[in-house]
């Protein structure tokens, strides 16, 4: 059912954890539908850094959060912002059908950690 | 790696002297038990004796026996068939939140032909209130089913009560008893019902056969057409292979029952007991004392079930769970919401069932790495992490 990209990133994620020093957190999804992801990004000179995912979900769920970060790190926040769902998804040989809308959670989390960090800096700015 | 088969709700290992008695039935006595020279006549003998063996195990005359491709076919017979035949009289039927979608879907597609169908409510622990279902019923009641033991939770059901309520009403009485062949005593007598659906390959038989008893008397036309076989009400060429197989199969079940049961039992409540005392935020589903002797169901708060089983399958051990990955729909499994869990802990869902085959050493191993398992995935879940909490 799952390519043996996916299982490695499943049994293997890499990236798992939190960022105690991160400067953007995105969470998306919902608990009810199964499956939550939660991004954390350490942005610097307008590059990820470092990131980091924690993940309730599916195998899927759970192989495309690591892939996305391994993806998005060292990227600028306009490079990450240009990762689709679709190269994540590519990334990891494919996906089933059914499972297809978890990629589009890993590319949406990227998006909220990127858009929560730009808006503490405009906080910041604006203090 | 060591394999260990904790799924024996979705189906189990064929037993090895069952294998050798359908053996001759591919090979040697492969006649059409209709034709009437010698080979045929070979087969026509193993499949009465079969149907006598299946009688035996139910209570029941071999009359009363009629041979199908298995549970889900039985169900949809008995459910449609039952239904169209009265509608006459009334187009109410009784069932439950619970039943296995052999019943279910058969349901909703009657209720899409004008029939009311009311669904029965079931307690915490899965149970319906035999008193309910009698509150339910109306003058155009013709059908009341219930699931004898459901395939998820495993709760036991009290059909026998509920039997003794169709009977006085005089409303025909399905059951499901698909799971709880083999696994607890089954008497149709007792439990006055009118159609009962079993299925070979719960009870190590093979798959593709099973089996509905009709009570003497009871209405129902063919649902499969095209032929005389089962008393013109069961069309096809029967699965001779299958159906001796199936007949020694559930005698086999039935005269193992006791000593089976109690050895399985103990393992269940060992594998549950070590599980609750280790594993912290894990809930028991089903009820505690009404359950079929394999049946393990655990809600296990923070992490998704099929992750759950992806991580025990490369462990080498094999189960199921209700989320809804696994059934391959939005929502997790409808009688875990049925039983009041929250949709995010329903999708927290494991089911681990048991065998005769099951042994001590494979619970031990389920025990120690089924909390290191839960333990990796809660770690890499923003729920544990939050402890978002729920009264367990």
């Amino acid at each position: 059912m799952y390519s043996d990209k996916v299982m490695d990133h499943f049994n293997n994620p890499r990236n798992v954890g939190s960022l105690e020093d991160a400067n953007g957190i995105g969470e998306v999804g919902n608990a009810r539908c199964g499956d939550i992801m939660k991004m954390y990004i350490k942005v610097k000179d307008n590059i990820i850094t470092d990131v980091r995912f924690k993940t309730f979900g599916c195998g899927a769920a759970i192989a495309t959060s690591s892939m996305a970060t391994e993806m998005v790190k060292g990227k600028t926040l306009e490079e990450a912002l240009r990762i689709s769902n679709k190269a994540v998804t590519e990334a990891l040989d494919g996906l089933p059908p059914a499972k297809m809308h978890c990629s589009v959670l890993a590319e949406e989390a990227v998006h909220a950690a990127i858009a929560d960090y730009k808006a503490r800096l405009e906080q910041k700015e604006n203090e | 790696m060591n394999r260990i088969y904790l799924d024996n709700a979705a189906t189990t290992r064929l037993d090895a002297e069952v294998l050798q008695q359908m053996l001759p039935y591919f090979t040697d006595h492969y006649g059409n038990p209709s034709s009437i020279y010698a080979t045929g006549r070979d087969a026509r003998k193993a499949v009465e004796e079969a149907r006598r063996a299946v009688a035996a195990a139910l209570n029941c005359t071999a009359q009363e026996i009629f041979f199908t491709s298995g549970g889900t076919e039985s169900d949809n017979w008995a459910i449609k068939g039952i239904a169209h035949t009265n509608q006459s009289k009334g187009k109410h039927i009784i069932s439950t939140a619970i039943e296995h979608h052999a019943v279910l879907h058969p349901l909703e597609d009657l209720q899409k032909q004008g029939f009311e169908v009311t669904y029965m409510p079931v307690d915490e622990y899965g149970l319906v209130n035999p008193a309910d279902i009698k509150k339910a019923i109306r003058p155009d009641t013709i059908l009341i089913s219930v699931i004898a033991a459901n395939n998820e939770i495993g709760t036991i059901q009290p059909i026998a009560e509920i039997g003794a309520i169709a009977k006085e009403h005089k409303i025909a009485f399905h059951t499901d008893a698909v799971q709880a062949i083999g696994a607890i005593p089954v008497d149709v007598k007792e439990w006055q019902v009118d159609t009962l659906s079993l299925s070979a390959h719960k009870f190590h038989g093979p798959k593709g056969v099973g089996a509905l008893y009709i009570r003497k008397g009871t209405r129902l036309p063919a649902f499969i057409q095209g032929g005389a076989q089962e008393r013109n009400r069961r069309a096809g060429t029967e699965n001779v292979p299958g159906i001796v197989g199936l007949g020694a199969a559930i005698t086999k079940a039935v005269t193992t029952l006791d000593e089976n049961a109690k050895k399985i039992a103990a393992l269940r409540d060992d594998l549950i007991n070590g599980i609750l005392k280790n594993v912290p935020e894990v809930r028991l589903n089903g009820h505690p004392i009404l359950r079929l002797p394999n049946n393990v169901n655990f809600a296990v708060k923070y992490i998704e079930g099929e992750a759950l089983l992806l991580r025990l399958d490369l462990a080498g051990i094999a189960a199921s769970s209700g989320s809804a990955c696994t059934s391959g729909s939005l929502d997790p499994s409808h009688v875990l919401l049925a039983i009041g869990l929250p949709h995010e802990i329903a999708h927290g869902s494991l089911r681990l069932t048991l065998s005769a085959d099951t042994s001590q050493e494979e619970i031990d191993t389920v025990k120690t790495e089924l909390p290191r398992i839960i333990n990796i995935l809660r770690a890499m879940s923003p729920l544990y992490e939050q402890g978002e909490s729920h009264v367990f």
